[in-house]
C-alpha cells in the first residue's frame, strides 16, 4: 500500500471520514486548526456536514443534538475550548450518546501558549466536567496511530454509548509523517433505536439528563458505573517496549513516549536494562501492564516522564500500589523532555550516579 | 351519540401539568401541540426543552424530545436539524434560558438562518429557581434578587428580544404575542402556526415571543397576574409582527 505524507491534525479528519463520521461541529483554536480546515474541505466531498459554531459551548451542544438524533459526529478543540465544552460533555455522558472529541492540548493554565504539553491529563481522565462520569481517553503517539485509533474511537463510542476523548498535543497535531492508508474499509452504522429522530410511527424517545428523584438518579449513576467497570476490565490498551528484563521502566504517553523510546534504545546500547510502558488508553488506565511487569520480578524502579508537573504519576502510583518506587521527570509550559536529560535521570536511579 | 367538539391533542401526553395555578405555560404547551396536530407533522417533530419551569416539557409533549443544557437549546436544535433536515424541530425556552445564558446560541442560530421554530416564553422572572431577576424584568419590578425593584443604574436595562432579532438577516419571522385573554390566545396560536409553516417552507429561522404570567413569583392571584401582564408587560414589550417572510412582505 502506498504511503502518503500527512499532518497529525489532518489524520484525525481523514480517519473520521474513513470511519463514517459525516458531521463535524467546531470552533477555531490553535494548535488544532488544520483539523477544521481539512474537514471543511473534505466533508462536502463525501456529502457530510461541516459547521463552524459561534463557540465551543455551541459546538459541543450541536454534537449533543446530532448524536441524539442518530448521527456519527465529532468535534475538536484545545485547552480553553475543551474547558468550555465540559458542561456539554457531562450532558452527553449522562445521556449516553456516542461521539468523538479531539483535544490537541496546549500550554496552560489560562491562555498559556500553543506549544505541546500534556497538562490536560487530569481533566481528560477524571471526566472533566461536573458529576460522576468517565470518558474513554485514547492517546496516539504517531500520525499512523491517529488514523487507526480514530476508527477505534467510533467503534468504542457506539459499543459503550459514551463520548470518547482523543488526546494529542501541538507537536503530534502539527507534524507530518508518512502513513499507510488501507483500502477504505466499509463502515457500518448500527441501528439506533434510542435516537430521538422523530417518531415516524414508532415509540417516543427522550434524550434526557434530568433525574429529579434521587432514587432514579442513583439508579442511573449505578448503571453508568457498571458500564465504566466493564470498560476498565475490557478496554485497557498499552504498548510494552523492551520491558522483558527491564530494571527501570519508563512510563510515558503520546509525544513524551516518542522521546522515551529513543531513551530506551540509547540506554540499551549502553547496556542499561531500561524499558517503556506506553499507555494508549489513559482512561481506563492500563493497570494490567503494571501487574504483568511486576510479576516478572526484574523491575526495580518506575520513572514517569510527562510534559506536565506530574499528573499521570498518580495513576501509576495507584497501579503500582507501593510495590516499587515511582519517580518523576517532567518538562512543562511547552518545553519538551530531551533524550540526554531523561538518560541522566535513568542513570541517577540505576547507577546511583549524581549528575 | 354526541359529536366530540373538544379533545386533547395527539401531541400532548395524557398527564397533569406540574405548573403553578394561573401559570400560562400549560396554555402555550397546548397551543403548540394543537398546531403540530393541525399541520399533521406529529410523526416528524422533534422538540428541545430548556432548563427552567419548562424542563419537564418532555413529559408533556408526545413527540421525540431532547432536554438541553441551560440556554443551549438552539445549538442542540441546530445539531438535530443539520443531521435530519426533513424533520420539524422546535425549541421551547424561557427568558433566562434564551435572553441571558443562551443569548449567544440563539443569536447565532438566527444569524445562520437555522430552519427551526423557537418559542420564547417571557414572564419577566426566573420561575423555577425562585423568582430572580430575568433579562426581561421591568425597571422597578421587585424580584428576589431585586428586592428594592430593578434599578437601571445597578441592574441595567431589560432586553427587548423581538426588536433585536428584527434586524438579524437569517431570521425570517419574528413576532411577539401574549396569552392574557382568549383573543390573544387565538393570535398566539396563529403565530405558532406561522413559525412552523416558515420552517416547513424552508424560509429560515422563526421566533415567537410569548408574554406569559407567573402569579407565584409576581405575588399576585391568577386573575391579577393576567391584568398585570396586560398593563405592564405589554407596555414595555409591544405586541405584533417584527419581521415577516420576504415573499409575504412583497404582497403587503
Amino acid at each position: 500500500m502506498a504511503k502518503v505524507l500527512m499532518k497529525g491534525n489532518e489524520a484525525f479528519g481523514e480517519g473520521a471520514i474513513r470511519a463514517g463520521c459525516r458531521f463535524y461541529f467546531g470552533y477555531p483554536i490553535t494548535p488544532q486548526s488544520e483539523l477544521a480546515h481539512f474537514l471543511a474541505k473534505r466533508m462536502p466531498e463525501v456529502g457530510g456536514t461541516f459547521l463552524q459554531a459561534e463557540s465551543e459551548l455551541a459546538s459541543i451542544n450541536m454534537v449533543f443534538g446530532a448524536a441524539g438524533a442518530g448521527a456519527r459526529v465529532m468535534t475538536s478543540s484545545s485547552g480553553p475550548g475543551i474547558s468550555l465544552m465540559q458542561e456539554g460533555i457531562s450532558f452527553i455522558a449522562c445521556a449516553e450518546l456516542p461521539c468523538v472529541i479531539v483535544n490537541i492540548m496546549r500550554g496552560g493554565p489560562g491562555l498559556g501558549n500553543i506549544a505541546p504539553v500534556q497538562s490536560d491529563y487530569f481533566q481528560a481522565t477524571r471526566g472533566g466536567g461536573h458529576g460522576d462520569y468517565r470518558l474513554i481517553v485514547l492517546a496516539p503517539s504517531s500520525v499512523q496511530e491517529i488514523i487507526d485509533l480514530v476508527w477505534e474511537a467510533f467503534v468504542l463510542a457506539e459499543k459503550y454509548l459514551n463520548p470518547i476523548l482523543m488526546l494529542g498535543d501541538g507537536l503530534l497535531g502539527q507534524m507530518m509523517e508518512p502513513v499507510e492508508l488501507d483500502e477504505e474499509k466499509e463502515f457500518f452504522i448500527p441501528l439506533r433505536p434510542w435516537a430521538a429522530s422523530g417518531r415516524m410511527g414508532g415509540p417516543k424517545r427522550i434524550i434526557n439528563t434530568l433525574y429529579i428523584v434521587p432514587e432514579e438518579a442513583e439508579k442511573h449513576n449505578f448503571k453508568l458505573n457498571q458500564k465504566y467497570k466493564e470498560i476498565e476490565v475490557k478496554e485497557q490498551r498499552w504498548e510494552n517496549y523492551q520491558t522483558k528484563d527491564a530494571q527501570l521502566v519508563l512510563v510515558a504517553f503520546g509525544t513524551a513516549a516518542r522521546v522515551c523510546k529513543g531513551v530506551v534504545d540509547y540506554c540499551r546500547e549502553q547496556g542499561l536494562p531500561v524499558g517503556l510502558i506506553r499507555p494508549i488508553t489513559l482512561w481506563p488506565f492500563p493497570d494490567k501492564a503494571f501487574d504483568y511487569i511486576l510479576s516478572l520480578g526484574t523491575v526495580r524502579y518506575f520513572l514517569s516522564v510527562e510534559m506536565s508537573t506530574g499528573q499521570m504519576i498518580e495513576d501509576i502510583r495507584l497501579a503500582v500500589d507501593g510495590r516499587r518506587p515511582v519517580h518523576f521527570y517532567g518538562r512543562f509550559g511547552g518545553m519538551l523532555p530531551v533524550l540526554t536529560d531523561v538518560v541522566k535521570e535513568v542513570k541517577k536511579l540505576l547507577l546511583k550516579e549524581e549528575p | 351519540m354526541y359529536k366530540k367538539v373538544f379533545a386533547r391533542p395527539k401531541a400532548l401526553e395524557d398527564v397533569p401539568f406540574h405548573f403553578c395555578p394561573g401559570c400560562t405555560h400549560g396554555i402555550i404547551h397546548r397551543l403548540i401541540a394543537e398546531v403540530i396536530e393541525e399541520l399533521n407533522v406529529f410523526e416528524q417533530t422533534i422538540g428541545v426543552c430548556p432548563v427552567g419551569c419548562a424542563v419537564f416539557a418532555y413529559n408533556y409533549f408526545a413527540c421525540d424530545i431532547f432536554q438541553a443544557a441551560h440556554g443551549r437549546a438552539p445549538a442542540v436544535a441546530t445539531g438535530i436539524k443539520r443531521a435530519l433536515p426533513d424533520r420539524v424541530v422546535f425549541t421551547y425556552q424561557g427568558d433566562g434560558d434564551l435572553a441571558a445564558i443562551g443569548m449567544g446560541e440563539i443569536v447565532h442560530a438566527a444569524a445562520r438562518g437555522e430552519k427551526i421554530s423557537v418559542f420564547f416564553i417571557n414572564n419577566s422572572v426566573y420561575g423555577m429557581t425562585g423568582g430572580q431577576m430575568a433579562p426581561t424584568t421591568l425597571p422597578g419590578q421587585v424580584t428576589t434578587t431585586t428586592p428594592y425593584g430593578r434599578d437601571r443604574e445597578i441592574n441595567g436595562n431589560p432586553v427587548r428580544v423581538c426588536e433585536m432579532f428584527s434586524v438579524i438577516d437569517g431570521a425570517a419571522y419574528v413576532a411577539r404575542v401574549s396569552v392574557h385573554n382568549p383573543a390573544n390566545i387565538i393570535k398566539t396560536k396563529k403565530a405558532i402556526k406561522k413559525a412552523f409553516q416558515v420552517q416547513l417552507s424552508g424560509l429560515g429561522f422563526a421566533l415567537v415571543e410569548i408574554l406569559s404570567a407567573c402569579p407565584t413569583n409576581w405575588g399576585l392571584s391568577p386573575a391579577e397576574a393576567l391584568n398585570w401582564l396586560a398593563e405592564n408587560l405589554i407596555a414595555y414589550y409591544p405586541l405584533g409582527d417584527f419581521k415577516i417572510p420576504k415573499e409575504e412582505a412583497k404582497n403587503v
